[in-house]
């Protein structure tokens, strides 16, 4: 164990006490805040797996998480009010929506992938964003399930006999998802997989010319990410209890960049701290003045410009990895 | 006599107005060490960059171990046991020299879509990779990150890398660039004791290794082979006199 | 589906592509020769409309208007390259992508704050408001005709600007060789801000000229950004003739997919539905357009170097 995963372990532990402490001081709706927290942090680590070590610039991950929250979204939709999509008549079953819901994202992102991986650098920005918007504009041109308007969910999915329309109960959901998959992507990064991805992001010439062809790795890589930014969307589509083409705006595939950038990009766990650290950000702005935005804008300038290795390098100290 | 390993056959390519390989003809035999020399701009990187796969030709053919391989793109070569090395040092500067030398043997050991177990520590990685340090003098240094490694060991790291990928041919490019006397004189060492083991194409500016370790000498100028001889037979040569020698060194 | 709707669908297509070129043809400057990609460039454009729009509402004359925000912009676009886009040339392009990023929400929000939270309305003088008969009885908006032939008239400067004067050589060699340029003795952070202000009057005209069309809002920067890049990455980076062409294939594509697809989705979608999904209908044809191009030619129809 790092010292990097001891710091993890313990500020996963904190968050896990986090429920009982907002009880007792009588805050119990930011529970509802940390369940974000933990979302975006695992749709950060998924888009950190590409990003961080990967070093691929998806502009445009909102798409993932947008179709994994509108695949739960219109599953309980024609549960509810009748009709189907693709003959299928649509579900509650958080079980079966969640794992439609991953399946629909990393299906996209294969997509997606095997057309942007032909592209590098600044081409593969522009066209993993401009891939996103398409479904962006996809889902508006969509009246039945609301357009531009969303769709609300009847009630959270359901897990049986886990009521996660419990906040805390959700919570925990989140928790436990991002813990496994801190646990996987830290597993996968040290594997002879993560290896390869990280000499591509390195030094694709020199991998190709060692016998590495690159274009599957990272397509596995993407696919896989896209995959876990459906879950987190699928996720978020219960934690709003409410889906709408803002959740596949490109202002989302950027938040997740600056989330990444800002917890340390291509570390273990600097995501989930970025996470945290971007959307309580968020809410004390907010609390402040209606014009926060104002403010998060220089602050973004100037976190890029002088912390470029995020909160996690001050964790990590001077290790480069 | 029996087939080359590695043939060229009226190799071409052009940059823009520039013939940077001009009908180009090669032939290595196996366990052959071949020195590719030439003046300044004479193509022989852009020669190795062809036979590697990273670049393609704009005519003619590359035969390796009798097989056809001009479509075949630079991992399949690799796959195929044609490894590279580079004039300007190309490693992984975050790594150490093992995990270098890992990413090296594991690119060999087929796919890699193996998701769980830690790579650096497989046996079956790490043995080969050791080994491939011990064998260019870097055991010792195996866990000092490539940055921090001297000019000369990151040299020498990247010959390690290709040696790692077990190739039958290695084409090495000025493996003796910017290296210090004494640090080539270690190369030549080093050298020296391939040859035979593998077959090697060497591009090299530094006459005197040159001139110590090839059996045959292919002198490119403006992307032509003017000569192919013994060392004896170069040194005589007149159109390599005229061409080479005369203008290089006076 | 008469000759005629579709000559006039053409017209509006060439009209929307002279636009998009303005705005495309400061981006692609910037991200050719220093590299840099520049989100908040819709931010300009949006600044551009707010100000020529705001200026016409005191004044009541939109050639003041229109006089006000091209300095205006410029003068905003020079303070945000001197500020923080200086110290991005050297960064990767995450790190642009992200500041400008910052950039952005700053610009929305600060808009927002001057001008106040409504949309402005951008009326036309008189002599702009009417239409022309191109062919008799084929009247079609003088407005839209004025853009077009703007748009072409600055499309014939920059092109003269980069291949004939000096300027444009200096622009030319400073993409493939700032070492040398700098080398001459040309000072290459005045000729990057000189250009970067070029660019933000680009902006600021094509926003003065989407005002009377569209709405002026805040936040409009970023879906004309966005098509912009897909303009940019389909005419090749850094080329002025590639943002030109793409530029054109774009405005074309998205406006006779928005006119005659719901049409064609009419066939088996209601016709109201078919209706109002024909603007993100065309907005995703464009996406294919790109994806089709970017297949094809990975580097765009016309790469410019490197």
């Amino acid at each position: 164990m790092t010292r990097s995963d001891l710091v993890a372990l313990i500020g996963l532990a904190g968050f896990a006490l986090f429920p009982a402490l907002a009880w007792a001081g009588g805050v119990l709706w930011a529970v509802d805040l940390a369940s974000r927290m933990l979302i975006y942090g695992l749709a950060a680590l998924a888009l950190n797996l590409v990003l961080g070590y990967g070093g691929l610039v998806s502009f445009g991950h909102a798409a993932f998480v947008g179709a994994g929250a509108y695949v739960v979204a219109i599953l309980s939709f024609h549960s509810m009010m009748g009709g189907s999509i693709l003959g299928y008549g649509g579900t509650e079953s958080g079980f079966v929506a969640f794992a439609l819901a991953i399946l629909v994202s990393g299906l996209l992102a294969l997509a997606i992938g095997t057309l942007s991986l032909k592209t590098s650098g600044l081409y593969f920005i522009m066209i993993t964003l401009a891939f996103a918007q398409m479904i962006y504009y996809l889902f508006i041109s969509l009246p039945d399930y609301g357009g531009e308007d969303g769709l609300s969910l009847w009630a959270r999915s359901d897990f049986g006999p886990l009521d996660i329309g419990d906040d805390v109960v959700f919570f925990y959901l989140c928790l436990v998802l991002v813990l496994l998959f801190a646990l996987l992507k830290r597993r996968l990064v040290a594997s002879r997989f993560g290896w390869t991805l990280m000499g591509l992001r390195d030094n694709e010439r020199r991998m190709c010319a060692l016998g590495t062809p690159s274009f599957r790795y990272r397509l596995a890589a993407f696919t896989l990410s896209g995959a876990v930014a459906g879950l987190a969307g699928a996720l978020l589509a219960n934690q709003t209890e409410f889906v709408s083409p803002a959740f596949l705006s490109w202002h989302l595939s950027g938040e997740l960049l600056v989330i990444v950038i800002l917890g340390g990009m291509g570390t273990l766990y600097g995501p989930l701290a970025g996470a945290v650290a971007f959307l309580l950000l968020e809410f004390a702005l907010k609390e402040v003045t209606e014009h926060w935005q104002l403010a998060l804008g220089p602050i973004l300038i100037l976190v890029v410009l002088y912390a470029r290795r995020g909160l996690w390098g001050l964790v990590e100290g001077r290790k480069d990895g | 006599m029996a087939e080359p390993l590695l043939e060229a056959r009226g190799l071409r390519k052009a940059f823009g107005a520039v013939q940077a390989c001009d009908d180009v003809e090669l032939e290595v035999a196996a366990g052959e060490l071949r020195a590719v020399i030439g003046p300044n701009g004479a193509g022989k990187t852009t020669l190795i960059s062809l036979l590697a796969g990273e670049l393609a030709p704009d005519a003619g053919a590359i035969r390796f171990q009798g097989q056809d391989v001009t479509a075949m793109p630079a991992p399949a070569r690799a796959q195929a046991g044609l490894a590279r090395s580079y004039q300007i040092t190309s490693l992984f500067p975050r790594f150490t020299a093992l995990q270098n030398a890992v990413l090296a043997v594991q690119a060999k050991g087929g796919h890699a879509f193996r998701f769980w177990r830690p790579a650096m520590r497989e046996a079956e990685l790490r043995e080969p990779a050791l080994a491939a340090l011990a064998r260019v003098g870097l055991a010792e240094r195996a866990d000092v990150p490539v940055a921090a490694l001297a000019h000369g060991e990151q040299r020498q790291l990247e010959i390690a890398l290709a040696l790692a990928t077990r190739p039958k041919l290695v084409l090495l490019d000025e493996p003796t660039a910017g290296m210090s006397r004494e640090e080539t004189q270690e190369m030549v060492r080093l050298l020296e004791g391939l040859k035979g083991e593998l077959t090697i194409v060497l591009i090299e500016h530094d006459m005197d290794a040159v001139f110590a370790l090839a059996e045959r000498i292919t002198v490119l100028v403006y992307g032509r082979p003017i000569a192919t001889g013994t060392p004896t037979e170069i040194r005589a040569d007149r159109a390599v006199r005229a061409a080479y020698l005369g203008e290089e060194t006076g | 589906m008469s000759l005629l709707l579709v000559l006039e669908q053409l017209l509006n297509g060439l009209q929307f592509g002279v636009m998009l070129f303005l705005i495309a043809a400061g981006l692609t400057l910037v991200l050719g020769i220093m590299n840099l990609v520049n989100l908040a460039h819709g931010s300009l454009y949006m600044v551009g409309a707010f100000v020529c729009a705001w200026v016409s509402l005191q004044t009541g004359s939109f050639l003041l208007g229109l006089l006000a925000a091209l300095p205006a912009t410029a003068l905003v676009g020079i303070a945000v390259e001197l500020l923080v886009l200086r110290r991005l040339y050297a960064r990767d392009h995450l790190d642009q992508v992200l500041a400008t990023f910052g950039l952005i929400l700053f610009f929305n929000e600060g808009v927002k704050i001057v001008f106040g939270a409504r949309p402005l309305r951008l009326d036309l003088p008189e002599w702009l408001s009417g239409s022309v008969e191109l062919l008799p009885g084929v009247p079609y908006p003088a407005f839209r005709l004025a853009i077009i032939a703007v748009g072409l008239l600055v499309g014939l400067f920059l092109f003269w600007l980069v291949a004939r004067t000096r300027l444009g050589m200096l622009i030319r060699a400073g993409a493939s060789n700032r070492e040398m340029v700098q080398a001459l003795g040309v000072d290459i952070a005045q000729l990057y801000t000189l250009v970067f202000g070029l660019g933000a009057v680009l902006a600021a005209l094509g926003g003065v000229m989407a005002g009377p069309i569209y709405a002026v809002e805040v936040g409009m920067g970023e879906p004309m950004l966005i098509m912009v890049f897909v303009v940019i990455v389909i005419g090749g980076i850094g080329s002025i003739r590639g943002a030109f062409v793409g530029a054109l294939l774009v405005g074309m594509t998205f406006m006779l997919c928005r006119a005659f697809l719901p049409g064609l989705f009419g066939l088996f979608l209601d016709p109201a539905g078919a209706a109002a999904v024909g603007g993100a209908l065309a907005s995703m044809a464009i996406y294919i357009l790109m994806a089709a191009v970017l297949i094809a030619r990975p580097r765009g129809l016309f790469p410019a170097h490197g």
